[in-house]
């Protein structure tokens, strides 16, 4: 079997650890409370930009949009303006239900093999798609409810998403619905990995690491919230200090806990740029989806077009003209 | 090809249980019959492309006959691609592998090597890309899944990047639309860097240059050729035709896959064409030098695709016609509605294109100035322009196979239904999962519909047959509409194996039996020589 993710499961539980050793045993804080922090965060804004710029950097020699229905074309046909668009208007809600929706994935099928019966079946699977919204969509609310740490006063959009999340009230505190499907999400994202044959196959530690982190963060985030609680007063001091850079260890100890979560989103955000989770960026910029199918009616510019040798008319008349002459087609030169 | 198993044999033995190894560890199959064959050298020197070292050679030799800093070659290349295309840093870059792609390619389905599934085959460039072009991939190495490039790597690139239709199938299922051809084209340039082309394409690539057409049918031939049609389109519907050659002042030049004019079945459907544009009293034109609409350089490099691509806009500005009429091609219009204006325009000859039958301005193409006919004919049909005896095409029983370049890189998918359901009784689509936008391949684009793979290419074109199988059984289908001339090639053996009993045939040799001409005698036959009714001659018997 392939032991991809066991690598990927002990390098996360390892990395847990020497957080929690550090900052508990050894006193580190101030390395994995502020410095750690701070330096995940550089990498990332530097490593993030520097992607972004690069792959801008790449001209769009060509207009190769997928097209997924009916172009525009005579005015009784009725084109398929979001997946055929012909304006940028109609890109824009293309790429915006591709990107909030998920809207790819959702049309997923499973191709079947009827042995016996010499047929092939397409059926249509919606869990990847589903995961993966439960998945994105939890942890963008889980994101936006983690401002409420480095802000004062808390804005008012933070307090009525953690209204609406914790609307679930079947636990003190008050149960965030968004923890939990990230949970789930991510492990059922994780489990399709190790589950399924095709995708264990393809998949690679570089696939595991951020599904076992990501897993590790919410873990410990649960935890803290519900088993083994943490002084959240001293936890918001010790981020709004971060957050108006005047970074100071609070007085009296974070629970070490705290620090492995903490340990855990600076790698994950460090790590961002680096890898396939830079899909984040590269969804906007994807050439078979961002761009109008309409070059036959508008001209696309290449930057680097340059000119190439062609076989010309005369050339052609050439080699051929006595033939030409024979056969009674018109030429240019007698 | 007396080695091929019989179809159902051939169905069971498909295993798509996966390997034990890796497939980083698996020598890609470069027996007989699993590789196209290499491309010979005239045609390299012809073109001025990099050649082998060596004339003859096979890719299944242990040693490959290239230069011995290739390896500096390919990087070289590799760079200069990642820096003139976005498409490839950003397919490089995002994908998750999240597996969505996975078994939507018809090779995949048909065949079971993982490394069929496009994920894989993206990856197989990909993970050189990350141990030669990315930081983390520098430090990883293989944790990251980065790979040094070796020769066995360049043999699995060949392998599998000829075992790619480009037909995109699996580019409408992923998240980030990786278009997996996008990917394929790169690796083909890539190796073409080193001569390492097949000779399908490239013979039809230095063909196309010097004559104009695939099979290097030289101006008089050509003519000859469409001649001999317009003797039996007289013989058929008793009208004469005289179709006119590289005359100037001409309203429209026609430009059709070449393959239309030396193979059948698509013969039968040039004279489709031939008989619409008499029946309209078209003032149009055929080019003997820019006489092909299919682009082989697709499959080459992007370079060579402008070189022959150019025939066509240099051709309409010296005859001064007002714009371009295209016919029934698939990579044809691919490259005219994704590459032709960016490439080889602007197109500084004629008008936006306007139908002289109906006044129908076509704004879609006004920057081309070329119009499909499936857009033409279906125009001048709304507009009630031709007279049509459907009941002619009656003995068909008529689906239609979505060439996998108009639908998914144009978006052309109402038009030939439209026009199918104006000339023919019986129409039936096939499942919903299998047509339009995700639409199966015949399995044999891209410069793969040759004889020494076959037996590959009735396992790639599986998807597509058992789609025409579902309909044949169901509905009774016996012919296999569509609207390439590759499809017209390779479908009918594809046909005959896995469906026997089902004919191929392009929308235009459909049009072309029911349209009712002036001066016409009664017809008895159909393009094909053959009967027009069967049936009703049978009940008459009875
Ligand atoms: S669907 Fe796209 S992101 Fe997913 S594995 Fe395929 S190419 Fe990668
Ligand atoms: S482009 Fe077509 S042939 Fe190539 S990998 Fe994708 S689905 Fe398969």
């Amino acid at each position: 079997m392939n032991a991809a993710y066991l690598y990927s499961l002990i390098t996360v539980v390892l990395l847990g650890l020497i957080a929690y050793a550090g900052a508990e045993a050894a006193g580190l804080e101030v390395l994995f409370g502020v410095i750690i922090p701070y330096l995940a965060l550089i990498v990332f804004l530097i490593g993030f930009a520097n992607k972004i710029l690069d792959w801008t950097k790449s001209p769009v020699p060509f207009r190769i949009p997928t097209t997924l229905g009916q172009q525009k074309s005579l005015p009784w046909i009725k084109q398929n303006k979001f997946d055929s668009p012909y304006t940028t208007g109609q890109v824009v809600i293309r790429m915006a239900l591709e990107i909030l929706l998920f809207r790819s994935l959702f049309k997923n099928l499973r191709t079947g093999f009827g042995k016996d019966g010499q047929k092939i079946t397409y059926k249509w699977v919606v869990w990847l798609w589903l995961f993966a919204l439960m998945f994105h969509y939890s942890f963008l609310v889980v994101v936006i409810r983690h401002l409420r740490f480095f802000a004062e006063p808390v804005p008012f959009f933070v307090t009525m998403i953690e209204r609406v999340d914790g609307m679930l009230q079947i636990m003190l505190p008050n149960l965030f619905i968004s923890g939990v499907v990230l949970l789930a999400g991510a492990s059922l994202l994780l489990l399709r990995r190790v589950l399924l044959p095709k995708l264990v196959y393809i998949s690679r530690p570089a696939d595991y690491f951020p599904l076992f982190l990501i897993i590790g963060i919410a873990v410990t985030g649960l935890m803290m919230r519900y088993i083994s609680k943490v002084d959240v007063i001293r936890v918001k001091e010790l981020t709004m200090g971060l957050a108006t850079f005047q970074p100071s260890i609070p007085e009296g100890s974070i629970s070490g806990l705290f620090y492995v979560h903490l340990f855990f989103v600076s790698l994950l955000v460090a790590y961002i740029p680096f890898s396939k989770l830079m899909h984040m960026g590269g969804v906007f910029l994807s050439p078979t989806r961002n761009l109008a199918n309409n070059s036959r009616a508008k001209r696309h510019v290449n930057p680097w077009n340059y000119p190439v040798k062609t076989h010309t008319y005369e050339e052609y008349e050439d080699d051929f003209r006595d033939k030409m002459k024979e056969a009674g087609l018109p030429v240019e030169k007698e | 090809m007396a080695e091929t198993p019989k179809p159902e044999e051939l169905f069971q033995n498909i295993d798509h249980s996966l390997p034990d190894e890796p497939w980083e560890e698996i020598p890609p199959d470069l027996s007989e019959g699993r590789f196209c064959y290499p491309t010979k050298k005239k045609n390299l020197e012809y073109l001025d492309l990099p050649t082998t070292t060596q004339d003859e050679w096979s890719p299944a030799d242990e040693e490959w006959p290239i230069p011995d800093n290739w390896k500096e070659i390919i990087h070289e290349g590799f760079k200069e691609r990642l820096e003139k295309y976005r498409s490839l840093k950003i397919f490089m870059d995002v994908c998750v592998r999240c597996g969505a792609c996975a078994d939507k390619c018809h090779f995949f389905i048909g065949t079971g090597d993982p490394k069929n599934m496009p994920v894989l085959r993206a990856e197989l460039l990909r993970s050189v890309y990350r141990n030669d072009f990315t930081t983390a991939g520098k430090i990883l190495k293989k944790i990251n899944g980065g790979r040094p490039l070796t020769k066995q790597v360049l043999k699995e690139w060949f392998s599998y990047f000829y075992q790619c239709t480009e037909c995109r199938r699996c580019s409408v299922y992923c998240p980030y639309g990786i278009d997996t051809a996008e990917v394929t084209m790169m690796g083909r340039e890539l190796l073409s860097l080193l001569g390492l082309n097949i000779n399908w394409v490239l013979e039809p690539v230095a063909n196309c240059f010097r004559t104009g057409n695939h099979l290097g049918i030289q101006p008089h031939a050509f003519k000859d050729m469409v001649d001999f049609f317009c003797d039996d389109i007289e013989e058929i519907t008793g009208v004469r035709i005289n179709p006119s050659f590289n005359r100037k002042g001409a309203e429209i030049l026609f430009i059709v896959p070449s393959g239309d004019v030396f193979a059948d079945p698509g013969t039968y459907t040039f004279m489709g064409y031939l008989l619409l544009f008499e029946q309209l009293g078209l003032d149009y034109t055929l080019s003997t030098y820019a006489s092909e609409g299919g682009n082989f350089g697709l499959f080459t490099s992007s370079e060579v695709m402008k070189r022959l691509n150019a025939k066509m806009y240099a051709e309409a500005r010296r005859l001064g016609v007002k714009w371009i009429l295209g016919g029934e091609c698939g990579h044809m219009w691919r490259v005219i509605n994704q590459y032709m204006d960016t490439m080889n325009g602007p197109a500084d000859f004629g008008e936006v294109p306007k139908s002289p039958i109906t006044g129908t301005v076509f704004e879609n193409a006004a920057s081309t100035r070329m119009v499909h006919i499936t857009e033409f004919t279906a125009d001048l049909l709304r507009n009630n322009k031709l007279k049509l005896d459907p009941s002619r095409n009656d003995k068909h029983v008529v689906t239609y196979h979505d060439s996998c370049n108009p639908s998914r890189a144009m978006g052309l998918l109402d038009e030939p239904r439209y026009v199918l359901n104006s000339v023919c009784n019986h129409f039936y689509e096939m499942p919903e999962n299998t047509i339009r936008e995700q639409t199966f391949c015949c399995g044999s684009g891209s410069g793969l519909n040759t004889e020494e793979i076959m037996e590959l290419r009735l396992l790639g074109g599986l998807p597509r047959a058992n789609a025409v199988k579902h309909v044949h059984d169901t509905f009774g289908v016996n012919m296999l509409s569509c609207i390439c001339a590759i499809d017209r090639a390779a479908l009918p053996p594809l046909m005959d194996y896995w469906v026997p009993g089902v004919g191929v045939t392009g929308i235009h040799e459909l049009v072309g039996n029911a349209l009712v001409m002036e001066g016409e005698i009664e017809r008895t036959m159909d393009l094909r020589f053959e009967p027009l009714n069967e049936e009703t001659e049978e009940d008459a018997d009875e």
